[in-house]
Order: structure tokens, then sequence, then C-alpha cells
């Protein structure tokens, strides 16, 4: 008999988990975004027609929410980079003693539901919250203007909430960066900021990209944010699948949209993998 | 474009250069001058204050006190990357996102100089490795690794080049070879280099100069030669090779030479080679400068009779001895394997002598094995 190497016992696991809970689905989820309903039938019954332009219509049909989605996800994606970096770098590079209880303190939000603190975000916006006042008393906003059911809120909802998958890979590559090679750039006559960007950045790139890909991936196809934070005017993509699917029950259309979904994402990223992966940064 | 760095060149001037943390003072009062032009080494044990030294030369510590020039120009507060200083870091700390000609090029880039391709071009045949341009650091072996952070700066030709450790990277016989090396560059471009190292072989083969340093202050600075003929302490005398340290009284004088009595025996040493203060002395003798003789051979020199040879190792070039003298301490003595003579074996009873302008005198109130507890070659990195 053969022997079977232990690598390959190893996989196997992992390999029958996702062929189950991932391969077939997806094949099923092919298989339904090319029917039709069944003439006469009862809501819910489709045979198999091999419709492809079921994708032309679902995507015709949801443009908005798709260019919404990707668009969101863009800004939620920069705003946490813009926070996480400076987070990861203070922690990484400053934290000295405190790093460990720092990095907790960045995964805490995790101990409670992902729900819950969405939900809180609404009672932080929400005019019984301190924000909406305080705002209204700088004169940021004006009296009539509210902070839930806007785009603002959606935004700033997704930006909290994939925070730390956006923290975690930077914190990961900049504390991979040998202090000495900064220290060596300073002698080489760069200063602060010419370090920062000829070698800080360049070194930390790989935690720019997981990070940015950690959040937007998840972001584009949200929808708890903009169901709980948002309006009827802020549905992205996510909401108008799960609508087709759970409310609708459009099974097709809904699995037609969850492909392109998935398609345009894995274009974006191979690009921007590409981009950021060859580019010479300095 | 960062600010212009300054253009300060000459001699290299600390004055009572302080640093502490909290309660630790690393380098404590410390006036030194280093000639422009000369190759100096910082030479001491694991947490002596040389590599804090040399950060403050380098800007990356402020001194607590003191200060720092380069010939006529205060340099204490500029910032590094505003210093005429370039520093070859210990793990050579190459940027790995860059290739080697890249890595060169930084410094030159930063200062804006126009012909960058020549002179890193220049700078890779200097160090020998022109065809690894094009690499990452990561493909190069530690060697060449080296080569390229001395390149990367001395390509900018700094008024003053700082070696941090440089070669405790390397294997034995890489280091013999790059410590032969640094030198002839050193020469061949003609700047100003200071080393760090732990390491009392390699600072006596490359620098003209060594200043060594214990807790925080210069013990003894001199030639390499000077450092080991004449050692002013007991540090010096066992952390630069080995000595032996035998107690005695200065009884009288004869000319040139104080008359020293070890343990009812006579012997001579120079005044001008001696640092007592008083009658108590420590006379100080290299092992290789004494004389192993059978009892009744004729002898000249200073003598010691009583030996009794405690142990032989045969290592080659030369056999060592350990010699047990009458008041109980054991002396080495290592003899050149270059006289045909069958080397002595155990327990034989001998004397042993040496030419008297070899000896040194130490304070007779210093701690004898100050300094040959720590051994260099065991020593993590600070």
């Amino acid at each position: 008999m053969r022997k079977i190497s232990t690598p390959y016992l190893l996989l196997l696991p992992g390999v029958a988990f996702l062929f189950t809970f991932f391969i077939l689905p997806i094949i099923n989820l092919a298989q339904t975004s090319t029917q039709t309903p069944v003439g006469g039938g009862d809501t819910g019954e489709f045979e198999q027609t091999l419709r492809f332009s079921n994708y032309l219509d679902a995507f015709l049909e949801n443009k908005e929410q798709f260019g919404r989605s990707f668009v969101y996800a863009t800004i939620a994606t920069l705003l946490a980079l813009a926070i996480a970096y400076p987070l990861a770098y203070a922690i990484a590079l400053k934290g000295g003693k405190l790093k460990n209880f720092m990095l907790i303190l960045v995964i805490a939000p995790f101990f409670t539901s992902f729900l819950l603190r969405t939900v809180a975000w609404k009672q932080i916006l929400g005019e019984e919250g301190f924000v909406v006042p305080t705002l209204r008393t700088i004169g940021i906003i004006s009296d009539s203007t509210t902070l839930t059911s806007t785009s603002f809120a959606v935004v700033m909802g997704m930006t909290y909430n994939f925070l730390p998958f956006m923290t975690l890979p930077l914190y990961a590559s900049i504390d991979r960066i040998d202090p000495r090679t900064l220290e060596a750039s300073g002698d080489l006559y760069a200063n602060g900021f010419t370090t920062f960007r000829r070698v800080t950045l360049p070194l930390s790139m790989p935690g720019v990209v997981a990070g940015t890909l950690l959040t937007f991936i998840p972001a584009a196809g949200d929808y708890v944010n903009a169901a709980i934070l948002g309006s009827p005017n802020t549905k992205m993509i996510g909401n108008v699948i799960e609508s087709r699917y759970l409310k609708i029950v459009d099974y097709p259309t809904a699995a037609a949209l969850s492909f392109t979904l998935m398609i345009v994402i894995l274009i974006l990223v191979t690009v921007y993998v590409r981009k950021a992966g060859t580019e010479e940064l300095v | 474009m960062t600010k212009e760095s300054i253009s300060a060149k000459g001699d290299l001037r600390l004055t009572r250069l302080t640093k502490s943390y909290g309660d630790f003072t690393a380098v404590d009062d410390l006036s030194l001058v280093i000639p422009e032009g000369s190759f100096f080494a910082l030479l001491g044990p694991s947490g002596c204050g040389k590599t804090t030294t040399l950060r403050m030369i380098a800007g990356l510590e402020e001194p607590t006190v003191g200060s720092i020039h380069l010939g006529t120009t205060d340099i204490t507060t500029t910032k590094p990357y505003q210093r005429p200083i370039n520093t070859v870091f210990q793990n050579y700390a190459l940027f790995p996102h860059l290739t080697i000609f890249e890595n060169i090029a930084f410094g030159l880039r930063r200062r804006g100089i126009k012909d960058v391709d020549a002179a890193v071009t220049k700078v890779l045949d200097l160090v020998e490795l022109p065809h690894l341009a094009q690499r990452k650091p990561t493909q190069l072996s530690g060697g060449q690794q080296q080569r390229i952070a001395l390149a990367r700066a001395i390509v900018n030709r700094p008024a003053l080049l700082l070696l941090d450790e440089p070669l405790g990277a390397l294997d034995l016989k890489l280091r013999r070879q790059m410590q032969i090396e640094l030198k002839w560059i050193q020469k061949e471009v003609g700047l100003t280099f200071v080393h760090v190292t732990h390491d009392q072989e390699e600072a006596m083969t490359m620098a003209d100069t060594i200043a060594v340093m214990n807790e925080g202050q210069i013990e003894q600075m001199g030639s390499p030669a000077d450092l080991y003929d004449n050692p002013k302490t007991a540090f010096v005398a066992n952390f630069l090779g080995q000595s032996n340290l035998i107690k005695g009284t200065i009884s009288g004088n004869d000319g040139d030479s104080h008359i020293v009595d070890v343990f009812g025996q006579k012997i001579s040493l120079q005044k001008n080679r001696s640092h007592a203060v008083d009658n108590s002395i420590y006379a100080g003798i290299r092992p290789e400068k004494f004389r192993i003789s059978r009892l009744g051979t004729p002898t000249s020199g200073n003598i010691l009779t009583g030996g009794h040879i405690e142990d032989v190792s045969y290592i080659g070039v030369s056999t060592q001895y350990q010699v047990e003298m009458p008041w109980g301490q054991e002396l080495m003595v290592f003899e050149q394997n270059d006289d045909g003579v069958a080397p002595f074996s155990k327990d034989e009873e001998v004397n042993i002598s040496w030419e008297p302008i070899f000896t040194f005198g130490l304070r007779g109130d210093e701690d004898a094995t100050a300094g040959s507890e720590v051994n260099p070659e065991e020593l993590d990195e600070e």
C-alpha cells in the first residue's frame, strides 16, 4: 500500500469542510442563478432554463446599490486605514511594555456581538446620544440635521466594525520592521518624513494590502450597517441580496447578484494586489 | 528635500560627555579627541558604554551632559540626518525592500547628489561586489552584506565613519579577512574611522589608536603596542591579551630601575614603566615574554626560581605552561616551538626568566583579576 504523507492528511479536514460548506453551496448558487420561475407554480418554485440574462437584468436593476456598495466600502477602508495606521505604528514602535495590553484593547470589541455594537452606534448617533447635541452646539451641524439613517452613519459604522481587521495586519507588518533600518535611514540624511515615506511605508506595505483587503471585501458585501444605521436611500447590494432571498423569495436574482458581487470583488482585488505588489514604491 | 547637512570636518572632540539612564550612568564624564584621518577603536566589554558613546556621536542618543565637536562645529544637538557622519550598523540594517544599488544610493539621493550612478559603481568596485547591484539584501551572504553596509556609508564620504561591532556576526576566518580589508579601505578612502568592538584582537589589528573603556570611562588610550606592552591598569593588562601579575614591594632603586621584592626574590623594573603610586606594586609580565629553563642552566635578566610545571598544553606554534611558584601563584608561560628543544614535561622543576625591559608595574592596591573574568568571545552584543 502506498504511504499517504502527513501533509495531505493534515489538509484533509480543511478540504472536506470547505468542500461541503463552500464548494457545494457555490455550485448550487451557480445553478440557481440561471433558473426561472415555474410557469403557474408557487412562490419559490424555480426550474433550470439556463437564462444567463438573469445576470444582466439583476445588475441593471441594482446598478445604484452596486455603485453605493463600492463607494461606501472604499471610503470606509480609507478611513479605517487613516485611523489604524497611526494606531498600529504607535503600538508597534512606541508600545513598549504596554504592547500586548493595547493589542487586547484593539480586539476587545470582538468580545461582544457585531450586531449589538452596531445597534449601539445607532444610539450614539441618535437624537438622545451625545454626539448630535455636541455637534449642534459647536455649530458643525444645523438643528434640523440628524445623523442616523444617513450614508455618514453607515460609513462610520463600517469603519468602526472593520477597524480591527485593518489594525492587526498593519501592526504585524510594522512590528516586523527592524528599528535599526529606521536609524540607518536617519543616519543616511533622511528626516522623519522621508524615512516614513522611503522606509517605513514601503516595509509596511504587506500590512497595508492585507488590512485593506480584510476591510474592503467584507465591507463591500456588508448589509448589517446599512440595515441598522441607514435608510432606503443608503441601501447596499448586500441589503438587496438579503431581501431578494428572504423577503421576495427571488432566488435566481439573489444568486446572480451574489455571483456578480463576488466576481467584481475578485477582479478589483486582483488588480489591486498586482499593482501594490509590483509597483516600486521608491 | 531635507535641511542641508552641515559640512563640518576636522578632529572629533568629545568634551566631558555623560549619558545617564535614571540611576545608571552609561558614559561617565568622557573626554576624547579623535584626530582626522585616524582609525580609532573604542574597546571594552559589554556594557562599558562604548556603544552609547558611538550612538551619541551618530546623534541617535543625546548626551545628558557634555558636548561633541567636529572641527570647530558643535554638533551635540544636531539631528542625525544633518551630521556628516555615517554608521555601519551592527547587523548592517540594510533596507530589505531596496536593491543593493538603491541601498548604496540612499544617502546620495537624500542629499540630491548629481551623479549617483558613477559614485555607486565606484564604491561597489571598491568592495569588489559590482555584480550584486541588482540583488536584494536577503540574497547576500553575511560577509557580502557587511561590505554593502560599509559601501552604503563610505559612498557619502562622511567626515567620520562609525563602525558598531561591524564584524561581530561573521565567522572567525571571514572576520580576519575583513579586518585586513577594512584597514586597507580606510587607507584607500582616507576617512576617519571610529570602530566600536569588544574584540581586542580586532581592535589591535585595525586601529592606530585604541581607547579601552570600562564602566563608562576610558581606562587607557594609546597605540596597540603601547597598550599591550605598557598597560596602566590591571583591567587593561587583562582585557588586552593575558598577563601575569605578581604582587611585590619596591625595595630599592638601581639607576633607572626599581628593585622589586617578590616573595623574597629580587627582580628589576624600569621606573618609566611603573604606574605604582607607593611601594606596593604588581609586577606584570606577558606570558610569551617568559623563558623556562631547567635548574642549573645559566640564565640572564630577571629570574624567579622554584617553579613547578603543573600543566603543559602543546598547541602547535607554541606550548603553554602553567608553572606553580613557591608562593602558590600559577604563572602562564607561552614558549614558541622554534628552537628544536623538546618541550618541558609536567612536574619538572624549573626557573623562569625574562628581560627586565618587559616588566610593567601596576598599583599594588588594584584588583589583579580586573578585566580577566570577561571573556570577549562569549559576550553577547550590547
